[in-house]
This record gives C-alpha cells, structure tokens and sequence, in this order.
C-alpha cells in the first residue's frame, strides 16, 4: 500500500506520531511541500507582491467578521436598519465588528485593484499565465456582486436606491428586460423579496464561488509558478542537480515572514480607518445612508460606492440611443469583461515594463489616469464641473470628461495588439535583477 | 450669535424664486466636543424636552445616557416623560399616520440624524429660523427651506425675519454678477427677542447637535481610546514581523 510506503514525520516532537498517523491517510506532507516549503518563487518580489496575499487575508477578515454580524442581523425590510444599529450600539464590540466589515470590503477592493494593476505592469497574465488571469478576473466580478449585494444589506436609502439604479440596468436589455429585472427582484421595486435573496447570495452563495475561484487561482498560480518584477521565467534556469530554480526561494518560510511583515503592516493602516475614521470621509460609508431606506423618496444624487465608480462613470458616459439606455449597460459590461482578454491582446516580447518601450509605459499611464478620472466622477453628480458655454451647446464638463475617459479606457485594450507589437522594448535579463 | 447668523451672506441665486429649494447655505462650523460630558447632559436635556416629542431617537436607550455620568434614577426622574423603563428606546406615542396628518411628512428619526446631515448641518438649521407668513406652520428655515417643522425652540430664541438688501461696494454702487443681477444678501433681524440672549441660544444648540453628534455612534469615544491601543500593539507587531523577516532573509542573494 502506498500509505505504509511514506516515511515517518520527524521534527514535530510530540506531534511526530499523529502527524505520521494523518500523513498516512491524507496527503499532509506532499501538499505542505507543493505550495509551501517545495513551492520555488522568485526571490525579486517587490512592493506589488504583498497584495495578492493581503487580499486572501482581507477575505478570511470578511468570512469571520460576516459570521458574527449574521448572528445579529435581521434581513427584513423592516428591521434591517435598525438591527445594523443594534449591532452599532447594543452587541458587545458589535460596532467594531461592523467597521471591520465595512471597511474590509473597500480594503479588498484596494487590494485586488493593486494586485491586478501588479499584474499589468509585469505581465503576470502571460503564457502560461493566462488561466490564473482568467480565474483572477471571475474573482473579481465576484467580488463586485458580493460587494453589491451587500450594499443593500444595511437597507439605507443609499443602498436601497443603488440596488434601485442597477437592478433596472437589466430592465434595458432588449426584449426580455422587464422580466428580467423583475425576476431578479422577485418583485416590481426593491422590496423585503429582494433584500431576502440578496442577503441569500451575499451570506451563502456569491462566497462559495469565491472561494472555490480562490482555490483554482492559487492552484493555477502553483501550475505555473509564479511571475516576477523581470517577467521571465526562473524555471528556465534550474540547478541540473537538485532542479531547483537558481533564482527560486521556498515560499516557507521567506515568503510566509515577508507577507506576515506585510500583513502586519497593512493591519496598521486598516486599524487607523477602522478605529479613527469608519467612514472615511463619506466614501467606505455614505453619509446618505444613515437615512433608513424610503421608496417614494428619490435621493437627489444616487452614487455608488467609490469602487464601482470607474464603471458608473463609463455607463453615465454613454448616452441613451434608439431611446434605450442599454448601450450605456453594455459599454459598462464590457469594460469589466474585455479584461479577460487581456493576455491575447498583448503582443509584446517582453511581459515587464522594466524592459517595455514608451508607447506601452505612456499607455498604461494614461488608462491609469482615464480610470481615476472616471472613479472620481462616478461619485460626483454630473453638473460638478459646471456646463460649457453655448459653443459646446452647454454640455456638462464632467460628462464630456467621463466620455474622453471612457474612450481612453477602451482604446488601452483595443489599440494593445498594435502598440505593443510595433513597441520599441528592451532585452530581458537572463536571470532576475534585485 | 449676530455674529454667525445675522449675515448669512448668499448669492442672489439663493433667494431668487427660480432657485431650487435645496440650495446649499454655507454652514457654520458646529463647536462640539463628544467628550465633554457636562454639554452632552445639557443636550440630553434639551433633547428629551424638545426633540423627543415628535422625533424619536428608536436605537437610542434612556439607560444609554448612563455613559454621559448620570444614575439611573436621575434619567428616570428628569429625563424619562415617555417610557416605564430605563432600558426602553426613545420612541414617541405619535403614529406616523398622525404625524403625517399634522405635519404632512413623518418627522425622521433622529437616532443617527448627525451622522447623514452633519454636525454642521443640524447647528446652522438650529440656528436659521425665522418667521413666514408664507409657510403653512408660519416658519421657514435657511438651511431647509420650506421645512415642514415650526421653530420649537422659538420662545428661548425670539422670532426674527428674513431682511433681504442690495450689496454694496465701497463707492456704493451695487455689485452685478454676470448675468446683471444685483448682488444681494440676506440677514435674520430680531422682531420679538426671546428667553435667552443670543449666545446663551448658541451654546444651547451646540449641547444640543453635540448630544445628537454623540448619540448618533454612542461608542465613538471607547472606539478612538481602544484604537490608540490596538495602534500601539500593531506598531510592535510591525516591528517585530519586520526584524522576523530580515533575519530569514540574510541568506537571500
């Protein structure tokens, strides 16, 4: 029997014996090895490599700290605000939880933004890469229909009109729209129907997909071994004795110190927000919100939280044509889906900006600037820069800035397959720089 | 308080007819201090005799104001009108059907009020009402025009009307803005004075936004004072996870 064929575990003192007993019946050992203390990564991580771990971390802060507001919430239209205030002021550290919650769920977002902006600026989805990318880009839309189920969980009138808002963009989709969007509703507004389903997917089922992407991602993620700030491959130079890569380190334990470093860090800056500024100026909470959801009082300015904005943005662009608002919805689909082709528009040589021209280097620039500029404007009504004057037939500013912008944001992945390959790059290096 | 309130100064957009009714006002900063207890007593007290009447504050516990130092039988003898006990939340009687016969909107519930309007908000709307002929209570407010809540405070801070006059430069000509208007600004002049001098009225509102401030998150202050410590213990984790990481890593090349 193969079980009988492993050898005994050592150097777990009193733990050698049931260790060698699990070890035994499961693959305890093998897989401690695999993606950990025999999972070879390159030495050269930089700056952009914590976030990839910062994010899995900010997911188990999510998990745990979402069990205990379960216990105390009420997903009823007519209790959930005030149960999210029981929580706040007569749950013992009720309010500490909530706040890890709340500014947890803006914490992945910044950490998945970087993780992915870490992915573009060194061609992580490359070949062989391209599945964990793809893999990468299903967690995040799952984690937009997380976020945005849960947004409504507090039943806030920012909540319930922005649930309003992007439910009714299904509403456009020709033909079966109304449907559609009723189904989703299970009823003709937002109502005690929906917040019950949505409160069903946030706690149960959008979570279990993540999860299971999360698995697939970093199982992907050790198929292939793991990029680097040179984007070459460390596997192309291994030591012919022990087939080691030269430039290969074992993630346990130099990996484990360094993210626990950085995990250790980035509970600093997560504490500064959670203990000394929840709201963060209107943007992690909004202000609107702390009025209970009211459906026959429109709010004035509808915004979304500060990470669908980019994307709110690019359908406020788009105006209405044939008397439909759907090519806004499907230019703000797109926008989200066109990163999964991201790996087979690039036809650069080389995967890192380290050895990229400048026409790659001022590509990535200006989409970087497109998206603030969007992500600003997605939370500010359109009138906030005033109209132009008659010339430009008094146009809001901030629209016609919002259009350039979405523009730009397309034209990064359209015009790639041509920039980069008529790109003026530069020789990889043979082994990793530090 | 002549100070702060008498010159609202505004752009003649404000107050013409074609303005809408949400045209901001520059607020005035409200003073308050959530630590200072004696204030947020003086609040609470305000609060439950003015407020509580038509507002409810319905995540707020009486016994809640136990944190601002006061027992229980001082809450329950001076602070109690509308409940049996102490651990019950600050409801009113009035049905929201009723309240919207009255008044013709449900007054909002007042539990987190100061963290949707702001402190800001609540202290200038405190302190801009004036008398309207024109508004079916007979009040008006700057901050919250139209606003369906007569002037409850009214007999502590007298009746004042809205004075409305052309700007002025040095040579006293008007001054026109681009589309020719006259430049105008709106002051509140005292026809009645009331109770309370102006600054007594000032002070009384500010212990009342900064009670509705604290009562809107009553966990604030304990949440800032654990914070400081939690920082403490993380700056040694960061210390220590750092001399961890560069000791493994020595041996990297």
């Amino acid at each position: 029997m193969a079980a009988t064929q492993k050898q005994a575990i050592t150097g777990a003192g009193p733990l050698n014996g049931l260790l060698t007993w699990i070890d035994q019946r499961y693959p305890l050992m093998s897989t401690w090895r695999e993606h950990l203390a025999e999972y070879y990564a390159p030495k050269n991580f930089n700056f952009w490599y914590y976030f990839g771990s910062l994010a899995m971390f900010v997911l188990v802060i999510q998990i745990v700290s979402g069990i205990f507001l379960t216990m105390n919430y009420k997903p009823d239209a007519s209790q959930a605000f005030a149960s999210v205030e029981y929580i706040m002021r007569d749950v013992p550290w009720g309010w500490w939880i909530r706040y890890m919650h709340s500014t947890g769920a803006s914490a992945f977002f910044i950490c998945v933004y970087l993780h992915m902006f870490r992915a573009m600026l060194y061609g992580s989805y490359r070949q062989p890469r391209e599945l964990l990318w793809i893999f990468g880009v299903f967690i995040y839309l799952c984690l937009m229909a997380e976020a945005f189920f849960g947004y409504l969980l507090p039943w806030g009138q920012m909540s319930y009109w922005g649930a309003q808002v992007i439910v009714n963009l299904f509403s456009s989709v020709p033909f079966i729209g109304e449907d559609l969007s009723v189904w989703i509703r299970g009823d003709y507004v937002i109502s005690d129907a929906t917040l019950n389903r949505f409160f069903a997917f946030h706690v149960i089922a959008v979570p279990l997909v993540l999860l299971g992407l999360v698995v697939a991602h970093l199982l992907a993620l050790h198929e292939v071994g793991s990029n680097n700030p040179d984007g070459i491959e460390i596997k192309k130079n291994k030591d012919p004795r022990t087939g080691i890569p030269f430039d290969g380190i074992p993630f346990h334990p130099y990996y484990t110190v360094k993210d626990t470093f950085g995990v250790a860090v980035f509970l600093l800056v997560f504490c500064i927000i959670v203990f000394f500024a929840p709201e963060m100026g209107g943007y992690f909470l909004e202000y609107n919100n702390f009025i209970p959801a009211d459906p026959l009082k429109t709010p004035q300015h509808i915004a979304p939280v500060w990470y669908f904005t980019p994307y709110y943005s690019v359908l406020r662009a788009v105006p209405p044509m044939f008397n439909s608002q759907f090519p806004g919805v499907l230019a703000m689909g797109i926008s989200t889906l066109i990163l999964f082709f991201l790996p087979w528009l690039d036809r650069s040589p080389v995967k890192s900006i380290r050895y990229r021209g400048p026409l790659y280097k001022s590509a990535l620039a200006i989409f970087v600037i497109a998206f603030f500029l969007l992500g600003y404007l997605g939370t500010e009504p359109t009138n906030v820069w005033g109209q132009f004057g008659d010339w430009l037939g008094g146009a809001d500013r901030a629209t016609v800035a919002a259009r350039i912008g979405t523009i730009l944001y397309f034209l990064f992945f359209v015009l790639m397959p041509w920039y980069t390959s008529i790109d003026k790059t530069r020789p990889e290096p043979q082994r990793v720089t530090s | 308080m002549n100070r702060i309130i008498t010159l609202i100064a505004l752009a003649a957009a404000f107050i013409s007819p074609a303005a809408p009714a949400n045209q901001e006002i520059r607020l005035d900063s409200a003073p308050i201090d959530v630590r200072d207890v004696v204030s947020l007593q003086s609040g609470a007290r305000t609060f439950v005799n003015y407020c509580l009447n038509c507002h409810s504050a319905s995540a707020m516990r009486y016994n809640r104001l136990e944190d601002l130092g006061l027992t229980e039988s001082q809450i329950r003898d001076n602070l109690m009108f509308a409940a049996d006990k102490v651990g019950e939340l600050m409801t009113v009687s009035m049905t929201r059907k009723d309240a919207k016969d009255w008044f013709g909107v449900v007054p909002p519930d007042l539990s987190v009020i100061a963290r949707s309007r702001g402190a800001n908000w609540l202290y200038t709307y405190l302190r801009a009402f004036y008398r309207d002929p024109g508004n079916a209570t007979g009040w008006n407010n700057l901050a919250f025009p139209g606003v369906a809540m007569p002037h409850v405070l009214w007999q502590l801070q007298g009746e004042r009307i809205l004075k409305e006059e052309v700007v002025k430069d040095g040579a006293g000509r008007e001054i026109k803005d681009e589309h020719g208007n006259s430049r105008k600004q709106i002051r509140l002049e005292t026809l009645t004075p009331g109770l309370m001098t102006a600054v007594e009225y000032d002070v009384l509102a500010r212990d009342l936004v900064n009670y509705m401030a604290w009562m809107a998150e009553p966990n604030q202050v304990m949440r800032k004072q654990v914070g400081i410590i939690v920082l403490l213990a993380l700056l040694i984790l960061v210390v220590l996870t750092y001399l961890l990481y560069r000791e493994f890593w020595k041996d990297v090349h």
